[in-house]
C-alpha cells in the first residue's frame, strides 16, 4: 500500500521534534550538523540519479555559509529565514550559471570540473583578506523572525529549524523523484541515448538536477554556518566535498531517509573518532567506503527495509 | 625585462615540478582508465620515504660522499613503488577496470583517506626536515638573481623523466604494446598481449613517478601530514588541460600552469591559487577534452 508522503513527513517531523528535546546538547548539535550536511549530500544524490557525481558541492555549501557570514557582518541581517532565502538565491544563481556548462560533461569530467569550480572559490577566498582570508569570518547568532534566543535555547531553535527544513525538502524531493521528469533522470542514468531519441533533453535534466543540488548545498551551508558560528574557505575545499560524496555513496540513490541516516553515521563516527583515535579516523572512513562500494554498490538505501517505491518494478537493471 | 626573466625561470621550475608530479597520474589514467585520487598520497609517501632514506644515509656516514643522498632519494621512491603498487593494483584496483570511471575516482578517494592515516601511523605527525640535498649544489647566478642550483636539478629531472617516458612508449617494443593497450584493450588481449601485466607495470610506473615527485620535493619543504592533499588538485588541473592520458599534454599543461602561476605570484599575488583553475577553465571552454585530445569513438 502506498503511504502518502505528507503523512510520512508529518509523522517523521513529530518524531524528530520529540527526539530533539530528549537528546543531550552534544547529540542535538550533532544532529543539526548532520542534517544540514545531509541536505548537501541529497543534492549529490539528485545528480547520481542522472548518473553524474559532483565532487564539488563544497562550492555551494561554502557559498551558502559565506552568505550567512557576510550578511550578518555587513548588513546586520541575522534572521534565519531571510538568510536561508538569500543563500538559496546566491547558490541557485551560481548553479544556474554553471549548470548548463557542466551538463555537457559526464563521468569523471563532470566530477573533476565541479571539483575545480569549488577549488576556484577556495583559492579566491583564501587569498581575499577583506573576506577574512584563510581565517574566515564569524557568523552572528541567528534570530528567528524577531525571536532572539541564546545558549541552549538557540541550539534547540536551530535544531527545530533544520528538522523542519529537512523534512519539507525531503518530502518535496521524494515528490520530485517520483514525478515524470524525476523518473526520466533514472532513464538518463541507464541509457542517455534512448532518452534523447524519445525526445527528452538529457543535458537539460542533468542541468536541472545540478541547480537543485546547488540550492540544497546553499541551504546546508547556511545552517551549518549558523550552528558553528564561523565560516572559512575550508568549506569549499575538495576534501569537504569528498565527505558529501562519501555520504551520498553510502546512502545510494534509492532512498531519501538513507541519505540523512548516512550523514548522521558519518558525524557520529567523526566525533567519536576525533575523541578516541584522532589519527586513524580517515582510515576507518576509507575502509568503510571501500567495503560499501564492494559489497553494496547501490548504498545502504538499497537494503530492502528502505525501499518503498522503487522496488515496485521501477528499479533499473544494475549497470 | 628582469621581471620577465624571473617569471620565466620561476615558471619553468614550478612547471618542471608539476610535470613530475602529474605525469604518473596521466599515465595511469591512460592505461588503466582510473583517475587516481590517491596520487597525492603516493607523492606524500615518496616524500616521507625520501626524508627517512636521506636521514639514514647521513647517519650511516654519508657525509663522506654527500651526493649519494640523491641516489638514496631515488631508491626510496623505487622502494615505495615496489611495495605499494602491487598491493593497490592487485588487491583493489583490478576489480574496477571494467567498471565506470567515476567508480575508480570513488575507490581511489577511499584509498586516499586510508593512506593519509597510514602515513601518520608510520611516520607520526611531527614534520621531518632534510635540507642537506637542497644545499649541496650551491647557488647559480642568473643575471641579478641567485637561484638554488637544486631548483635546476628539478628541471633536469623533469626533462629526463619526460624523455624517458616518451622514448619508452614510442621507441621500444614494450612501450608500443602499452600504447596498443591504451588504444584498444580488448583487441590487444585478443592479439596475445598480457594486459594484466601491462596494467601492473603501468601502475607501478605511475606510483614510482608520484613517489619520485615527492622524493625530489622533500628537501625543499618540511615533510608533514597533508602535503599530498594540495598536490593532487594542481596535478588534476595540469592533466585536464593537457588532455587526460596524454604525456605531451601533461608537459605543455605543466609549463602553462607553471608560468601562469609564476606570473601571478609576481604581478597579482592574490590570484595565485585562482589562476591555476582559471587557465584550466579557459582551456576547457575552447577544447572541452583538453589540448591533446584523442578522438573518442562512441561505443553504444
Amino acid at each position: 500500500m502506498e503511504k502518502s508522503p505528507v503523512l510520512v513527513a508529518a509523522v517523521t517531523l513529530t518524531g524528530l521534534i520529540v527526539l530533539g528535546f530528549a537528546l543531550p546538547d552534544w547529540a542535538q548539535f550533532l544532529m543539526t550538523i548532520a542534517l544540514a550536511k545531509g541536505l548537501v549530500s541529497l543534492g549529490i544524490v539528485a545528480g547520481m540519479r542522472c548518473g553524474v557525481v559532483s565532487f564539488g558541492q563544497g562550492l555551494y555549501f561554502c557559498l551558502g555559509a559565506y552568505t550567512a557570514g557576510l550578511m550578518s557582518r555587513w548588513t546586520g541581517v541575522t534572521d534565519v529565514f531571510l538568510l536561508t532565502f538569500l543563500s538559496v538565491i546566491v547558490a541557485g544563481g551560481v548553479g544556474v550559471i554553471f549548470g548548463p556548462l557542466l551538463s555537457r560533461y559526464r563521468g569523471i569530467f563532470f566530477a573533476m570540473l565541479s571539483l575545480s569550480l569549488s577549488m576556484i572559490l577556495f583559492g579566491a577566498l583564501a587569498k581575499t583578506t577583506s573576506l577574512g582570508g584563510t581565517d574566515g569570518v564569524n557568523v552572528a547568532a541567528p534570530t528567528f523572525a524577531g525571536y532572539a534566543p541564546e545558549g541552549g535555547a538557540l541550539a534547540t531553535a536551530l535544531y527545530l529549524f533544520i528538522v523542519t527544513v529537512t523534512v519539507i525538502i525531503g518530502t518535496v524531493m521524494r515528490i520530485v523523484f517520483d514525478s515524470q521528469s524525476g523518473l526520466v533522470s533514472l532513464a538518463v542514468r541507464s541509457n542517455e541515448l534512448r532518452v534523447e531519441y524519445l525526445g527528452s533533453s538529457a543535458n537539460g535534466i542533468v542541468a536541472v538536477s545540478y541547480v537543485i543540488a546547488a540550492i540544497l548545498g546553499g541551504v546546508g551551508g547556511v545552517v551549518t554556518a549558523l550552528a558553528i558560528g564561523h565560516v572559512d574557505p575550508e568549506y569549499a575545499f575538495w576534501t569537504t566535498s569528498g565527505e558529501f560524496v562519501f555520504v551520498a555513496i553510502l546512502a545510494g540513490y534509492l532512498s531519501i531517509p538513507a541519505v540523512f541516516v548516512a550523514s548522521i553515521v558519518l558525524e557520529v563516527v567523526r566525533s567519536f573518532s576525533n575523541l578516541y583515535f584522532p589519527n586513524t579516523w580517515q582510515l576507518v572512513l576509507g575502509v568503510f567506503l571501500l567495503v560499501v562500494i564492494l559489497v553494496r554498490p547501490d548504498g545502504i538505501g538499497s537494503i530492502k527495509l528502505w525501499r518503498r517505491r522503487e522496488s515496485a518494478g521501477a528499479a533499473e537493471p544494475s549497470a | 625585462m628582469d621581471l620577465l626573466l624571473v617569471i620565466l625561470i620561476d615558471g619553468l621550475i614550478y612547471g618542471a615540478w608539476l610535470f613530475i608530479v602529474s605525469v604518473g597520474l596521466t599515465l595511469v589514467f591512460g592505461v588503466l582508465g582510473i583517475l587516481n585520487l590517491a596520487h597525492g598520497s603516493l607523492y606524500a609517501i615518496g616524500a616521507y620515504a625520501a626524508a627517512s632514506a636521506v636521514g639514514l644515509y647521513f647517519t650511516l656516514g654519508g657525509d663522506v660522499f654527500p651526493l649519494g643522498s640523491y641516489a638514496a632519494m631515488i631508491l626510496a621512491a623505487l622502494l615505495v613503488a615496489v611495495v605499494v603498487a602491487p598491493i593497490l593494483e592487485r588487491g583493489l584496483l583490478r576489480h574496477f577496470y571494467h567498471r565506470d570511471e567515476v567508480l575508480g575516482v570513488l575507490v581511489t578517494y577511499g584509498v586516499f583517506l586510508i593512506l593519509e592515516d597510514v602515513i601518520k601511523l608510520i611516520w607520526g605527525v611531527e614534520p621531518l626536515f632534510v635540507f642537506e640535498p637542497y644545499d649541496l649544489l650551491g647557488t647559480i647566478e642568473a643575471g641579478p638573481l641567485f637561484y638554488v642550483a637544486y631548483d635546476f636539478l628539478v628541471i633536469a629531472a623533469a626533462v629526463v623523466t619526460g624523455i624517458l617516458v616518451w622514448y619508452f612508449l614510442n621507441g621500444t617494443n614494450r612501450g608500443k604494446v602499452v600504447l596498443a593497450v591504451i588504444h584498444d584493450r580488448e583487441m590487444s588481449q585478443t592479439m596475445g598481449v598480457n594486459v594484466d601485466r601491462v596494467f601492473m607495470l603501468a601502475f607501478g610506473a605511475g606510483v614510482f613517478l608520484a613517489a619520485l615527485g615527492g622524493a625530489l620535493t622533500a628537501p625543499m619543504i618540511s615533510v608533514s601530514p597533508g602535503i599530498g592533499v594540495n598536490v593532487i588538485i594542481v596535478a588534476f588541473a595540469v592533466i585536464i588541460i593537457g588532455g587526460l592520458g596524454s604525456i605531451e599534454g601533461a608537459a605543455l599543461g605543466a609549463v602553462m600552469v607553471g608560468i601562469a602561476r609564476a606570473a601571478s605570484v609576481h604581478l597579482v599575488p592574490e590570484l595565485e591559487l585562482f589562476i591555476i583553475y582559471f587557465v584550466m577553465a579557459i582551456v576547457l571552454v575552447f577544447r572541452p577534452e583538453g589540448l591533446f585530445v584523442k578522438t573518442q569513438t562512441r561505443k553504444i
